[in-house]
């Protein structure tokens, strides 16, 4: 198995190189072939996952490690999908390499033995790993359409067009995949807190535990909801939707590592995310 | 050996009064091909001629005769005295024509490099030429490797990428905030060139509806009815802004024609979509601080024009890689030409044919080891005398004048024929 993760890192690490390639020269093969770079990559991982599930039964999710691991597997696949969805190229420059990067630190982390307890093999459970997965992912994608989006905008704001200005698509476009990532990425948060407050009851009993890790995923959710709210209600668009979604993705970076390491709850006892 | 020569002016050699008084019509450069490919001195001729340059593209054995030929003729037609011209006249013999005629047609030579129309004007004028029976083997050479070079360099260089034309400029920072422009409602505030040109470039772009506000109605209702709009009148502008897109500017104002605090006021009620002012007048109509509330966007004449020095500045870069593309281009045209030489031809010819028999002989030889070294001799004699024979005529053929002028052409035929360029 261990080779398989190797070849993934490896094609995630070439597609990122042929994607720096591809914002510099600007070659239509570039980013065609740092997009079947990643997608080999991701086909590598899948394999590599799928592998494990059908032979233990879980999902890989137990420690840092393995929930780098899949997080990594999570950014590359939504970032296939939102980019043959909308066909943003210049997309891959950003998740290519931050695919790449979780990978080879979750290549770096402790590889703990595995001591499956049977609180893991639970149905509601893996469910609601995936998903916050899943949706940290298009968290991940949103805030870097965001960035994007902000690196436009003053070109054009202040008039003075430098290397990104062509590179880069139109405002509009930037702006729908944000918000497209964002509806994607809220769906799959919310699915994921749900299963997870389910998982809790049949465990432990009870819905809600004021556990840290709660409290802040509740706080993260609470602000991706005023975000769409304000969409909808009275149309914001454009600026605060980019910034709002970098503000998010720290938040959410924060309860996903912050919490584990500031503060104390079932979570980490449990070494898992 | 025939030459290539190009004898003509640009933009750069001759002010804009001498090549209007040049400039030929496209029935007056078809006159102009049919009279010259009569003179002796003259082979194949292509004339063309645009608003910033007439050239004569022509092959002949007599260089000063046949140049001298075309000067008189201008003179002539144009009823100017040759001293007048000759001045701004440049002329380029051998591969520096080939390689002049590359640069034309890929628009590095062009008073804004890049731009797109020079290649269909020398298209036309060799359609013209063709029709007329002026071009021969050299130059229906010379002019497809020209059409192949000028795509080549359009495909491979970005020399046509980025606006250098205020209205296009416009438009294409209006795709980097809309994407498409497909559907968008304009508003046309004021006449004047550009800013109607701007519109019309939008409306190739599909945009959707069009609103015009003038000082006079009357006139406003005129262009409206011209782009298929709508006319309002200027009362109704703060209205407009709710519904519309794009703002396109162009006043006799002294004042701002839209302040910065209506448009915020707007924004809500356009729950926030984008707006772009795109401001042609001067003064300006526009209030430059609107560029600072969220989702709006004002450019102005020299913002936009700023735009386009840049784009130029980058098109100038590209030209560099076209240049490239072209050395080679003439390079490989140049070996094609020198080759319709004859004694190059004869001896190619001579040559293929020898390495066919000495092949032939080595395999026959193999099976008739028992000849004699006698026999041998007779064999390898037998073959050359044959091969002299074979060749006595074609090589006398195409020494002689037997092929009058064009000699080229069979010369050409000839490599073709047995296939001695590879």
């Amino acid at each position: 198995m261990e080779i398989v993760i190797i070849i993934t890192i490896l094609l995630y690490v070439l597609s990122t190189a042929v994607y720096f390639a591809y914002l510099l020269f600007q070659k239509n093969y570039l980013h065609q072939t740092g997009f079947y770079l990643l997608a080999a990559g991701f086909l590598c991982h899948s394999a590599a996952i799928g592998y494990v599930f059908f032979k233990s039964g879980i999902v890989p999710v137990n420690n840092l490690h393995e929930t780098f691991a899949t997080a990594g597997w999570a950014i590359a696949g939504v970032f296939i999908i939102f980019k043959y969805k909308y066909n943003l190229k210049i997309l891959g420059v950003y998740a290519a390499p931050l695919a790449a990067v979780v990978m080879l630190i979750a290549s770096r982390l402790p590889v703990e033995p595995e001591h499956v307890k049977s609180v893991f093999n639970n149905i509601w459970l893996v469910f609601h790993a995936i998903m916050l997965l899943i949706g940290e992912a298009s968290f991940a994608i949103a805030c870097g359409v965001g960035i994007m989006y902000l690196v436009q905008e003053h070109a054009i704001k202040t008039k003075n067009h430098g290397f990104f200005f062509k590179r880069l698509p139109s405002l509009e476009l930037l702006d729908t995949v944000g918000y497209a990532s964002i509806v994607a990425g809220f769906t799959m948060l919310t699915i994921g807190l749900i299963t997870g407050l389910v998982y809790a009851k049949t465990v432990w009993g009870r819905f809600w535990g004021w556990d840290p890790k709660e409290v802040w995923s509740v706080i993260t959710w609470l602000l991706y909801a005023a975000l769409l709210h304000e969409r909808l209600a009275v149309g914001w668009r454009g600026r605060r939707t980019a910034i709002m979604a970098i503000v998010g993705f720290v938040v959410l970076l924060f309860t996903f590592f912050g919490v584990n390491i500031l503060l104390q709850g079932h979570h980490t006892e449990l070494i898992k995310f | 050996m025939l030459d290539i020569v190009v004898l003509g002016l640009n933009h750069k050699t001759a002010p804009v009064e001498l090549r209007e008084c040049l400039a030929f019509s496209k029935n007056e450069s078809a006159a102009a091909m049919e009279t010259l490919k009569k003179y002796p001195a003259i082979g194949e001729i292509v004339v063309i001629s645009t608003c910033n340059r007439v050239e004569v593209l022509m092959t002949t054995a007599n260089t000063p005769k046949a140049v001298d030929a075309v000067k008189t003729y201008i003179s002539e037609v144009k009823n100017l005295p040759i001293s007048q011209f000759e001045e701004s006249f440049y002329i380029h013999e051998g591969d520096m024509a080939v390689q002049h005629i590359f640069r034309v047609a890929s628009s590095l030579d062009s008073m804004i490099v890049g731009e797109p129309q020079i290649l269909g004007q020398i298209k036309e004028a060799y359609a013209a030429a063709t029709n007329k029976k002026t071009s021969g083997v050299i130059l229906n050479r010379l002019m497809h490797k020209t059409f192949f070079v000028a795509k080549r360099v359009r495909t491979e260089t970005g020399i046509g990428d980025h606006a250098v034309s205020i209205s296009y400029a416009a438009i294409e920072l209006g795709r980097k905030i809309f994407g498409s422009l497909e559907g968008k409602k304009v508003l046309l505030i004021g006449a004047g060139e550009m800013a109607e040109l701007a519109v019309e470039h939008l409306i190739r772009n599909r945009i959707g509806s069009i609103y015009v506000a003038n000082r006079t109605f009357k006139r406003g209702v005129e262009l409206a009815k011209h782009f298929n709009g709508k006319a309002i009148r200027l009362e109704e502008i703060p209205d407009c802004l709710k519904v519309v897109d794009i703002i396109i500017s162009s006043t006799g104002s002294p004042g701002f024609i839209i302040k910065r605090d209506q448009i915020k006021g707007v924004m809500p009620k356009r729950r926030n979509r984008p707006i772009f002012f795109i401001d042609i007048a001067v003064p300006r109509d526009i209030d430059p601080r609107i560029n600072t509330v969220t989702n709006s966007y004002v450019y102005d004449i020299d913002d936009l024009k700023g735009i386009i020095d840049e784009n130029i500045e980058e098109r100038n870069q590209e030209s560099l890689k076209g240049e490239r593309i072209i050395e080679e281009a003439v390079i490989t045209f140049w070996q094609w030409y020198e080759s319709l030489d004859v004694i190059p031809t004869i001896v190619a010819l001579r040559n293929k044919f020898d390495a066919i028999a000495e092949n032939e002989i080595t395999k026959t030889m193999q099976s008739l080891k028992h000849l004699s070294d006698n026999d041998c001799q007779a064999i390898y004699k037998m073959t050359n005398g044959l091969i002299n024979k074979i060749l006595h005529d074609p090589t006398l053929f195409l020494k002689s004048n037997g092929c009058q002028g064009d000699r080229s052409a069979y010369l050409d035929i000839t490599r073709k024929l047995f296939k001695i360029d590879e």
